[in-house]
């Protein structure tokens, strides 16, 4: 009745590290047989299902919605953030991309924001804390105006919700030389800065998350625009532009 | 057990002002009070975020619990459709009444007038909200808010920002959730998985939670408690929703003595992209919307294995239009879900395993053009091609339904208060508005209703009439409940490697009996349910259950983090929530909205309801070691009589 799945065998190289006080170092396995309609995030499944089998400790790896929105999954495949494949988080990667007897290398986002915290987790709890720098409207439940009382021009609405889309995964500043936020902050106050409601707090906003982000040891922008590259949801490095001269404001 | 214990609290008098005047009946807290009054909130998608903020603003201590390393992560991130809201802005003769009629009838008859009326009358005040908040919704070129038709609806009061409107909705409750953090009047605790609730003489008073990252039980205490910890369709193993998402704060509250309210009611979503592999880890949602376009059809030939491309007209059954001229492809989710199923049972299903339909763009195509479908549904068919590795423009889509939401939840009154005292429920995780089928569209509204509006309003009543006795850690009630949860973990826990219960101990994954378990309960509490099978399933699940509870063990391995026993802790909570499903949907003869038994069923194969014996909601109460007991909280109609659905 089921319709023949391609297979392939495929050689992983993992990043093991018990906890973030340990030596960490890379580990080869092997798996056989692997249909191509599963993702790498359910081929990991697969290995940890074998290394249980074998009494050895899985591999942790951060996931949750595993349909590229909740932003929680990420590691470095071959050395790009989420792998080969444009705009797709990590958990919307499929075998399909790969061929059989690949060696894939997976390592963790590496940034000094960013605390190694076991084999492929790492600790973005950062990004929160520069969100609560300022990346809001201050209103309190219950005192909004009528909803139509504003209109948004729809150019503009769509610009903003392009830069809203940020799901959070840190790509940006794991693929960044100086391990920089940038993309991340700039995403935020674009979509705020562009919207009417956003407007009372821009100045203060673009200020405060920028200095808490250098307080958070993210580094500075120097133009390498990797972070554009592997954004999985394609905001544009544009808008760091955009952020620089909102300093001037 | 007492009737009173049952109240629902229902306002009296005319619908249409019985939430202004409830709330105007609130008793106040001074802010100087409010200082030193505590709320627990535990889940932090729309409901727990949107109720966290609030309170925080209003002046309450609030500590906030996640089982995610960010509260952006809440599995409401996914949600893609829209929010409802009854604002008539398209000028099509939506009102209050008419959002507030559509919810109940959705619902079967099985939600509260009362709750329904108060939801559409809330609607228009989140959108306010929302925008004020920044929340980048979809807008007309004169600079209006958009709006679209949804889920059947005769009007546009469906609310968007494109197929993302749950992640954008929940940034706004979010971000204002990291405001008061900021602001020091949250502390916001991260990667804390809830594992017992804690009640002293009766009230609860806080939780304890096992830190994700440390392993290390941590008692909370507050003078309310609020669960917005979602829905349970992960009972299925398979479903639509976050791998992570479980069960185990609302089933652990309902072993302390909360009733949980109408288990069997899962609604299961018509378009999903399929299950494949063995190894597949969850179902995904592709937007309902897609039916506007989308023919969905079958071989005629039980079997046919040829390229769906070069199967002749003649070959095929548009099944949904042949058995449902009126509707076509637009009938409701449980009916196209329904009719899938039997058509792929009856060996018509294309596929791997034969379980999916076809649905089929070609004719959209042809009528408007491969760039109008690619521009409507772009990030739709850009989803479907990742994961399925076929070009739905060119091939029909595969699709299959799969558990989405689950409108049953932990009982809650008029006030989203539990059975236990100064325990509240939000979002999906209680029964709520939906009665028996939820509208789409509505699960936004709903969540962000309690959130933001009802529950503050509400555990300010409770926090105002209570003394609140100090209670600390080493409480008794606090000391039992952490012992009974490291007890849970000692039991599971076996040193890598080895094994004292039985050979090779913690060297199966936990998957791999959540597995059996949503096979299990799809094929017996799915789509369709009938007496039998559900009796056969109660037995097949108490061998399963016994099978865990001997061999199913998870290694140690010296590291104080471990995500298999997290599953295990999450699956045993799952193994008696889907006990208590198959009683309920065996107990509830009849068929209503999602629940479809096939004793009670038309002549034309259409859902019997019973509204002579079971025009009430099914509340559930837990006994240790005996059979649960059911109780009943009768339903009755003033505005809106019972009518029977027909889609043909």
């Amino acid at each position: 009745m089921s319709d023949p799945a391609t297979t392939i065998c495929l050689n992983l190289r993992i990043w093991r590290q018990a906890t973030a006080d340990a030596a960490g170092a890379f580990a080869s396995y092997r798996l056989e047989q692997v249909s191509t309609d599963l993702s790498l995030l359910e081929a990991l499944d697969r290995l940890n299902g074998q290394l249980i089998a074998a009494g050895e400790r899985p591999v942790g790896f951060e996931h949750d919605c595993r349909e590229g929105i909740c932003g929680a999954c990420g590691f470095l495949v071959n050395g790009q953030a989420h792998g080969p494949q444009a705009a797709t988080t990590v958990c919307q990667l499929y075998l399909r991309q790969f061929a059989d007897g690949d060696t894939l290398v997976l390592e963790p986002f590496r940034a000094r924001a960013f605390p190694l915290l076991q084999d492929l987790s790492v600790d973005r709890s950062a990004f929160d804390r520069l969100l609560m720098a300022g990346g809001y409207c201050s209103v309190n439940t219950g005192s909004a105006p009528e909803a139509n009382a504003i209109l948004i021009g729809r150019d503009q609405a769509t610009s903003a919700f392009d830069t809203a889309t940020c799901i959070g995964c840190g790509a940006c500043v794991a693929s960044c030389p100086n391990a920089s936020a940038s993309l991340f902050v700039a995403a935020k106050l674009a979509h705020l800065g562009q919207l009417p409601q956003g407007q009372p707090e821009r100045a203060r906003r673009a200020l405060a998350m920028q200095q808490r982000m250098a307080a958070e040891g993210f580094g500075s922008c120097s133009n390498h625009l990797e972070c554009e590259a592997v954004c999985p949801k394609q905001i544009s490095a544009d808008w760091i532009s955009w952020m620089r001269r909102e300093s001037w404001r | 057990m007492s009737r009173t214990r049952l109240d629902p609290r229902l306002p009296e008098g005319p619908l249409a002002s019985a939430w202004q005047r409830t709330r105007e009946g609130l008793p106040l807290i001074s802010p100087s009070n409010k200082r030193r009054l505590r709320v627990l909130v535990v889940g932090t998608g729309l409901a727990g975020s949107s109720a966290a903020a609030t309170l925080a603003e209003q002046g309450y201590r609030v500590q906030v619990l996640t089982y995610h390393d960010s509260p952006r992560r809440a599995h409401s991130v996914a949600a893609q459709g829209g929010i409802n809201a009854a604002r008539n802005y398209a000028a099509d003769g939506d009102s209050v009444e008419r959002l507030f009629g559509d919810t109940v009838r959705g619902g079967d008859f099985r939600a509260r007038e009362a709750g329904c009326h108060r939801l559409a009358e809330i609607s228009g005040a989140i959108i306010d909200q929302c925008v004020a908040q920044g929340v980048p919704f979809a807008r007309e070129y004169g600079g209006l808010l958009a709006q679209r038709n949804f889920g059947g609806a005769l009007v546009s009061r469906t609310f968007y920002a494109r197929g993302q409107t749950g992640q954008q909705l929940l940034y706004g409750a979010v971000q204002a959730l990291l405001r008061q953090v900021e602001a020091a009047r949250v502390e916001l605790f991260t990667r804390r998985e809830m594992l017992e609730l804690i009640t002293v003489d009766g009230v609860a008073r806080g939780v304890i939670c096992r830190h994700r990252l440390s392993g290390e039980l941590e008692t909370f205490l507050a003078d309310a408690v609020v669960l917005a910890t979602g829905g349970y369709s992960n009972v299925f193993h398979l479903s639509t929703n976050a791998v992570q998402s479980n069960a185990s704060a609302i089933w652990r509250a309902h072993c302390r003595g909360a009733l949980f309210a109408n288990p069997c009611f899962t609604q299961i979503h018509p378009t999903c992209i399929p299950s494949g592999d063995g190894d597949q880890s969850k179902l995904t949602l592709m937007s309902e919307s897609l039916r506007n376009d989308g023919r969905i059809w079958l071989p005629l030939q039980p079997g046919d294995r040829r390229d769906p491309n070069s199967i002749p007209e003649a070959e095929r059954d548009y099944f949904l239009e042949r058995q449902y001229p009126t509707y076509g492809n637009m009938v409701p989710r449980d009916v196209a879900s329904r009719r899938a199923r039997e058509l792929c049972l009856a060996g018509h299903g294309v596929g791997p395993g034969g379980r999916s339909v076809y649905l089929d763009l070609a004719e959209a195509i042809a009528r408007d053009g491969t760039g109008a479908i690619e521009s409507r549904y772009g990030n739709l068919l850009e989803m479907y091609a990742r994961i399925s590795g076929e070009d739905p423009t060119t091939t029909p889509m595969r699709i299959y339904p799969a558990p989405h939401y689950t409108m049953g939840g932990l009982w809650v009154d008029y006030h989203l208060m539990s059975t236990i005292p100064g325990l509240f429920v939000l979002g999906e995780a209680n029964f709520s508005e939906h009665g028996a089928n939820r509208l789409g569209a509505s699960a936004l509204m709903q969540g962000l209703a309690d959130g933001y509006f009802i529950a503050p309003a509400t555990i300010t009543a409770w926090l105002a009439g209570q003394p609140h006795p100090a209670v600390n850690a080493d409480h008794p009630a606090c000391r039992e409940a952490r012992a009974a949860a490291a007890a849970r973990i000692a039991a599971l826990l076996v040193p890598a490697g080895r094994g004292p219960v039985a050979a090779g101990a913690g060297r199966r994954p936990v998957e791999a009996y959540h597995r059996q378990l949503g096979q299990l309960m799809i094929e017996a509490c799915g789509i369709s349910r009938q007496g039998g099978q559900l009796r056969a399933a109660l037995l097949e699940l108490e061998a399963l259950a016994q099978r865990c509870a001997e061999e199913l063990r998870v290694s140690d391995h010296g590291t104080p983090n471990n995500p298999e026993l997290e599953k295990a802790l999450r699956l045993q909570d799952f193994l008696g929530l889907a006990e208590l499903m198959l009683r309920d949907a065996l107990a509830r003869e009849e068929s209503c909205g999602a629940h479809f038994r096939e004793e009670h069923q038309s002549p034309e194969g259409e859902a019997r309801r019973d509204d002579e014996h079971f025009a009430h909601i099914a509340a559930w109460e837990h006994r240790p070691g005996a059979e649960p007991v059911r109780h009943s909280e009768p339903l009755t109609y003033s505005a809106i009589q019972p009518s029977q659905r027909n889609y043909r």
